[in-house]
C-alpha cells in the first residue's frame, strides 16, 4: 500500500541513512517539540482508526481473514526458497527479468545499472517503500540520473528543500496547510502563474505536474506490495494511482520489491486483497489496485525487471519467534493505533520504517549491539492495540518482550555490567526472600517519608528521578499491606 | 470460599488501602482470605524489561506460594495478566518445563472476574456518592479481556455517577519502565489521558490496577488535578462508614 | 557464488529444519454475500450502485435497448466533444452519439491525441458489489492501461451479470496473466479526512453506467 495513503504514505524519500541513529527516546524528543508534526500524527491516527474500524467491523469474517492471512504468510516463510524460485521461473516465463539483491548496496547497484542500460538521463519513481531503505535515489544521482519521485507527499517534502525530508513524509494537508502548500507548489517549474490557495486547485497543479513527468517518463522504478509465486504476478495497491501510471506509459518497468512480499497462489489474493486496504486506509479497496505478469506485447512496458531485495531480511528469518515479523503486508495499522508513534511519528524509529513493527524487524535485521538499536524494543508500553488490529496476527508486544530478553542478555556478556542490571539483579534477590523483601519494605518506606512534602513525593533521587519530572508518587505509608494484614484484630491469615 | 489474596508488591508498598479494600470486600460478601506472607513479586517488571531468568526465579517461587490454593484473587490486572499469559512463555524462554505444568495450574483471577464470574454477584452492597470515571487499564483491556465486568459491578453501586471517559481505551502510558525508559513519550501520553480525565468532571477516577493508577494520579496531583484515584476495590469496599473508603 | 544462490542458501539456512513445513489454510471466511446481505441478483446490482457511489463515482441505470441512449447521454451531459473507444467497443453503444467523434484505439493512438480527448468509453472484465470495484483486463471492450489512465473522464459500461458479490469470487473469475487494472473511485491525494483532495493519476471523473440485460 502506498501512494499517500496514511499519515506518511510509505514511500520514502530517499536520502541516505542518518548514522549513527541515536536512541529512541532522544530522537523522541525531537519529534515532540514539533507541535505541527504531533498535530497531523494525531489527527490522521484518529481518522485511520476510525476508518479502519469500519472498514473491518462492516465484514462478518474479519476475523477468518485474519487467521487465513496468518496462515499464508506463515506457508510463505516456512516454505520461502521454493515459493522464490517459482516466482523467478514465473516471471521469467512471462517475459520479465528477475535480480536478486543481497543488501541496499547491490539493490541500488542493479537498479542504477539497468536504468542506464536504457540510456535514458531521467526516471521516474512511484510508491517503492524500500527507496530510502536503499538508498536508490542518492545512487542514482550519484549516477547522473535524475529523478523525480512522484508520490505527492514526497514531492511536496522535496519542495520544501532540506536534501533529507522525514522518513515518511507525511501526506499535504490540502485543507489546513494551504498557504504553505500553495507557496510550495508555486515553486514547480510548471505551476500557473497565479496559483489560488484552494485545496482544489493546490491539488490540481500538483497532478498537473506529476501527471507530466509520468507521461513522458520512459523508465520507472516501483514497489509491490505481492509478488505471487503460481504466477508471477506483481501486485501494488494505492491510493494516488502513480503507480498505475508507472505500469503503463514507460518503455522499461524496474520493480524492487523484499523476498518477503511473496505470496503462493493467486487464490490467496483473495484474502490478502481484502485485509490489506482495509487494515491500511480502511477503504473496502484501494482506489487503483495494478497487476501486471511479465510482460504483455501491446499493454504497457516492453521490458520488466524484478529486483528482489533480502537485505537483512533472512536475518529477520533466522529468528524463530522473530520470523512472524515478515508476515507483515505493510498496512501500517499498528501504527495508526500506537500511541507511541501517534506522538513520535517514524523518525526515531529509523530508516527501515516506523511504528510496532518496525521496533521489533530494525533490532532483528541490524542486531542489539548498538545502543540505539538495543532501545527500539522499549519504545512500547506494550499495550496490545496493535496485536488485536494486526490483519495477519503478529504478535507484536510478544515479540517485543522475546526482543527485550535478547538485549538483555547480550548486555549480559558484557564485562562490566549496567546499572540495570545491577539493580535488576538486586531487587529479584530482595524479592527472593520474605525477610529480605521485608526489610526492604520497611527500608524504602523510611526514605520515602523523608523525600515525601504532604503525603507527594515530588523528587526522586537517580533513575526513579524520570518518573518525578512530571509525576508524584504517594508516600508510601508505614508497615506496607502486610503491616496491616498482621496488626488486624481477627487472625484469618494463614500465618 | 476460601480466597488467598495476592495483593502485589506494588500495592504492598504503596497502595495498602487497596488490599484492605479487597479483605473487607471479600470478607463482606461471607468468603475466607488468607494472606500467604511468603509472597513477593509476580516477575512482571523482569519479564517485561527483558530480565528472563529473573522473572523466571520470582514465578517459580509465585508458583510454591500459590500453587496448593483454589482461588488466588488479586487486585492487580497486570500481574493477573502476568501469570496466566506470560509464566507459560516464561518457562519457554528459560527451557524449565516444569514451571510450565506449575503455571498452568494456577488459579489466579482478578478481582472483578473473580466477582462476576466465580462468585456471580455484581452488586456487591457498596455506597459511594461521587461521580466516578472508569479507565481500562490495557491488562486489563486487550490481556485479560475484562470487558464490561468492572463497569456493571460499578453501577450497582448506590449513589454512584459512572461517567463516560473519552479514549478511554487508549494507554496512559505507564508501560512499567516504559514510564522511565521513555519518559517524554509517557509523559506526552499520561497528559492527553489527564486531559480526558478533568474532562469528564469526576471526582474519582478508578481502575483495576493501581500501576496505571499512580502514573495517571501522580500528573494528576503534579497538576493538582482536583481528580482523585482510586482502585476499583476501594470503591466496592465502600459502605459510606469513614474507615472503608478512600486511600489513607 | 552469486547472490541468488547466496540469498537461497541464507533462506534454507535460517529456515533450518522448520524448512518446507506446509501450513493449511484455514477457509473458513466467506467466498459469497450472506443472504442478508444480498438475497438476489438485483441485491447485489444494489449494493455495488451503492458502494461505487460511495466512491465519489456517478452511476447510471439502463436497460439493454436504451444503453446507446444512456451512452450518449452521459457524453452529452459532459459536453465531451471528442472521445476515446477501444477499438472492439461493440459498435451499438455508440450508435446514439451525435455530434461526438469516437477515435478507436487499435494500440496506435498517440499520447497526445489521447491527452487532447475529453473522455473513454469502456466495457470491464468483472465488478465487485462488495468494495464498489471496476476491474479491466484489456480484453474485449476495455482496450489497453493506457486508454483508460490518460483522459479524465471514464464512462464505464458494467453489464449486471459481470457484477460478483465479493472479492474472492472476482479474483477466481479474472485470469492472473492479463493486465489488470481494479479501480474503487478516482484516485485520491493527500492523507485521510481532512488532508484529502482530488489528486492523483488517472481520470478525476468516472462514471459507471449498470446495463440490466
Amino acid at each position: 500500500m502506498t501512494g499517500g495513503s496514511s499519515a506518511g504514505g510509505r514511500d520514502s524519500s530517499a536520502g541516505p541513512v542518518p548514522l549513527p541513529m541515536p536512541k529512541f527516546a532522544a530522537a523522541a524528543r525531537t519529534a515532540l517539540a514539533d507541535t505541527g508534526l504531533r498535530r497531523d500524527l494525531r489527527a490522521d491516527a484518529a481518522a485511520l482508526r476510525r476508518r479502519r474500524e469500519a472498514a473491518a467491523g462492516e465484514l462478518g469474517d474479519w476475523q477468518e481473514l485474519r487467521e487465513a492471512g496468518r496462515a499464508i504468510r506463515d506457508e510463505t516463510l516456512l516454505n520461502l526458497d521454493a515459493y522464490l524460485e517459482r516466482l523467478e521461473k514465473s516471471v521469467t516465463e512471462a517475459g520479465g527479468a528477475v535480480h536478486w539483491a543481497a543488501d541496499a548496496a547491490e539493490a541500488a547497484r542493479l537498479v542504477t545499472g539497468l536504468v542506464r542500460a536504457t540510456g535514458q538521463g531521467e526516471v521516474v519513481t512511484a510508491a517503492v517503500p524500500a527507496a530510502r531503505e536503499i538508498g536508490l535515489h542518492d545512487a542514482l544521482a550519484e549516477a547522473g540520473v535524475t529523478v523525480h519521485p512522484t508520490d505527492l507527499a514526497e514531492l511536496v517534502a522535496r519542495l520544501g528543500g532540506g536534501r533529507r525530508p522525514a522518513a515518511r513524509p507525511a501526506p499535504p494537508a490540502f485543507h489546513r496547510d494551504r498557504a504553505r502548500l500553495r507557496e510550495l507548489l508555486a515553486r514547480l517549474p510548471d505551476a500557473p502563474p497565479d496559483l489560488p490557495d484552494d485545496p482544489a486547485a493546490l491539488a490540481a497543479a500538483a497532478r498537473d505536474h506529476l501527471r507530466r513527468r509520468l507521461l513522458s517518463a520512459r523508465v520507472a522504478v516501483c514497489g509491490a506490495d505481492f509478488m505471487v509465486a503460481d504466477t508471477g504476478t506483481l501486485v501494488l495497491l494505492e491510493s494516488e494511482g502513480n503507480g498505475r501510471a508507472a505500469v503503463t506509459v514507460p518503455d522499461t518497468l524496474i520493480c524492487v520489491a523484499g523476498i518477503d512480499a511473496v505470496v503462493p497462489t493467486w487464490s490467496d489474493l483473495e484474502v490478502l486483497l481484502q485485509l490489506l486496504p482495509r487494515s491500511a486506509t480502511g477503504d473496502r479497496m484501494s482506489p487503483a489496485v495494478s497487476t501486471w505478469t511479465g510482460v504483455t506485447p501491446g499493454d504497457g512496458p516492453r521490458e520488466l525487471h524484478l529486483v528482489l531485495l533480502d537485505n537483512g531480511r533472512t536475518a529477520v528469518l533466522a529468528d524463530e519467534a522473530g520470523r512472524a515479523a515478515l508476515r507483515c503486508v505493510r498496512c501500517s495499522a499498528c501504527a495508526h493505533v500506537c500511541p507511541v508513534y501517534e506522538r513520535t511519528g517514524d523518525e526515531p524509529y529509523g530508516p527501515r520504517g516506523g511504528g510496532p513493527i518496525g521496533a521489533v524487524v530494525t533490532p532483528l535485521v541490524e542486531g542489539v549491539e548498538s545502543a540505539a538499536h538495543a532501545s527500539l524494543p522499549y519504545a512500547s508500553t506494550l499495550c496490545g492495540a496493535c496485536a488485536d488490529v494486526c490483519p495477519v496476527k503478529i504478535d507484536i508486544p510478544g515479540l517485543l518482550v522475546h526482543l527485550r530478553g535478547a538485549v538483555v542478555e547480550s548486555r549480559r556478556r558484557r564485562p562490566v555490567p549496567t546499572p540495570e542490571l545491577v539493580m535488576m539483579r538486586s531487587a529479584a534477590w530482595t524479592m527472593g526472600e520474605q525477610g529480605r523483601y521485608e526489610a526492604a519494605l520497611r527500608s524504602g518506606a523510611r526514605w520515602a517519608r523523608l523525600l515525601s512534602r504532604g503525603g507527594r513525593i515530588r523528587r526522586l533521587p537517580g533513575l526513579l528521578g524520570k518518573w518525578t519530572e512530571a509525576r508524584d508518587l504517594p508516600a508510601p505509608p508505614a508497615g506496607g499491606f502486610r503491616g496491616w494484614w498482621r496488626a488486624r484484630p481477627r487472625s484469618g491469615g494463614a500465618r | 470460599m476460601r480466597v488467598a489474596l495476592f495483593v502485589a508488591c506494588f500495592n504492598d508498598a504503596l497502595f495498602p488501602g487497596t488490599g484492605r479494600a479487597v479483605t473487607v470486600l471479600l470478607e463482606r460478601l461471607g468468603h475466607e482470605v488468607v494472606f500467604p506472607p511468603g509472597q513477593t513479586c509476580c516477575g512482571q517488571m523482569h519479564w517485561t524489561t527483558g530480565y528472563q531468568r529473573e522473572a523466571a526465579d520470582l514465578a517459580r517461587r509465585f508458583a510454591d506460594v500459590f500453587g496448593g490454593h483454589d482461588a488466588v484473587v488479586t487486585p492487580s490486572a497486570s500481574c493477573a495478566a502476568t501469570v496466566r499469559a506470560a509464566y507459560a512463555r516464561i518457562a519457554r524462554a528459560v527451557g524449565d518445563a516444569e514451571l510450565e505444568r506449575a503455571a498452568d495450574g494456577l488459579a489466579v483471577h482478578e478481582l472483578s472476574e473473580f466477582l462476576v464470574d466465580v462468585l456471580g454477584v455484581t452488586d456487591v452492597g457498596a455506597y459511594f456518592p461521587h461521580r466516578v470515571a472508569y479507565h481500562p487499564t490495557c491488562h486489563s483491556l486487550r490481556t485479560l479481556r475484562l470487558g464490561d465486568r468492572p463497569l456493571r459491578l460499578l453501577r450497582a453501586v448506590r449513589g454512584l455517577e459512572l461517567v463516560e471517559l473519552p479514549a478511554a481505551e487508549e494507554c496512559c502510558g505507564f508501560g512499567g519502565t516504559f514510564a522511565l525508559k521513555n519518559a517524554d513519550v509517557s509523559v506526552a501520553m499520561v497528559a492527553d489521558k489527564v486531559r480526558h480525565v478533568r474532562g469528564t468532571c469526576a471526582d474519582v477516577l478508578c481502575a483495576a490496577d493501581n500501576g496505571c493508577l499512580a502514573h495517571i494520579g501522580g500528573a494528576l496531583s503534579r497538576l493538582r488535578g482536583g481528580v482523585r484515584v482510586m482502585h476499583l476495590a476501594e470503591i466496592l469496599a465502600a459502605t459510606g462508614a469513614p474507615a472503608a473508603a478512600g486511600r489513607p | 557464488m552469486s547472490s541468488r544462490e547466496r540469498i537461497l542458501r541464507r533462506v534454507r539456512d535460517a529456515l533450518g529444519e522448520a524448512r518446507g513445513t506446509g501450513v493449511d489454510v484455514p477457509r473458513g471466511y466467506r467466498r459469497r454475500l450472506t443472504a442478508a446481505e444480498a438475497a438476489t441478483r438485483a441485491d447485489v446490482v444494489a449494493m455495488f450502485t451503492e458502494r461505487v457511489a460511495a466512491r465519489r463515482a456517478t452511476v447510471r441505470h439502463a436497460g439493454a435497448d436504451d444503453l446507446a441512449t444512456s451512452v450518449a447521454a452521459a457524453l452529452w451531459a459532459r459536453a465531451a466533444r471528442r472521445i476515446a473507444a477501444p477499438a472492439d467497443l461493440p459498435f451499438g453503444w455508440l450508435s446514439e452519439l451525435d455530434g461526438v467523434h469516437a477515435v478507436a484505439d487499435t494500440g496506435l493512438t498517440d499520447l497526445e491525441t489521447l491527452q487532447g480527448l475529453d473522455g473513454v468509453v469502456t466495457g470491464c472484465a468483472v465488478a465487485i458489489a462488495q468494495t464498489g470495484t471496476i476491474v479491466l483486463d484489456g480484453g474485449r471492450a476495455q482496450g489497453r492501461r493506457l486508454l483508460s489512465l490518460v483522459p479524465d473522464y471514464h464512462l464505464c459500461v458494467v453489464h449486471a451479470d459481470q457484477i460478483v458479490g465479493t472479492v474472492p469470487e472476482a479474483v477466481a473469475r479474472l485470469r492472473p496473466e492479463r493486465p489488470l487494472t481494479w479501480i474503487s473511485g478516482p484516485p485520491v491525494a493527500g492523507g485521510p479526512e481532512a488532508r484529502r483532495a482530488e489528486g492523483g493519476q488517472g481520470p478525476r471523473s468516472l462514471e459507471v453506467l449498470i446495463v440490466e440485460d
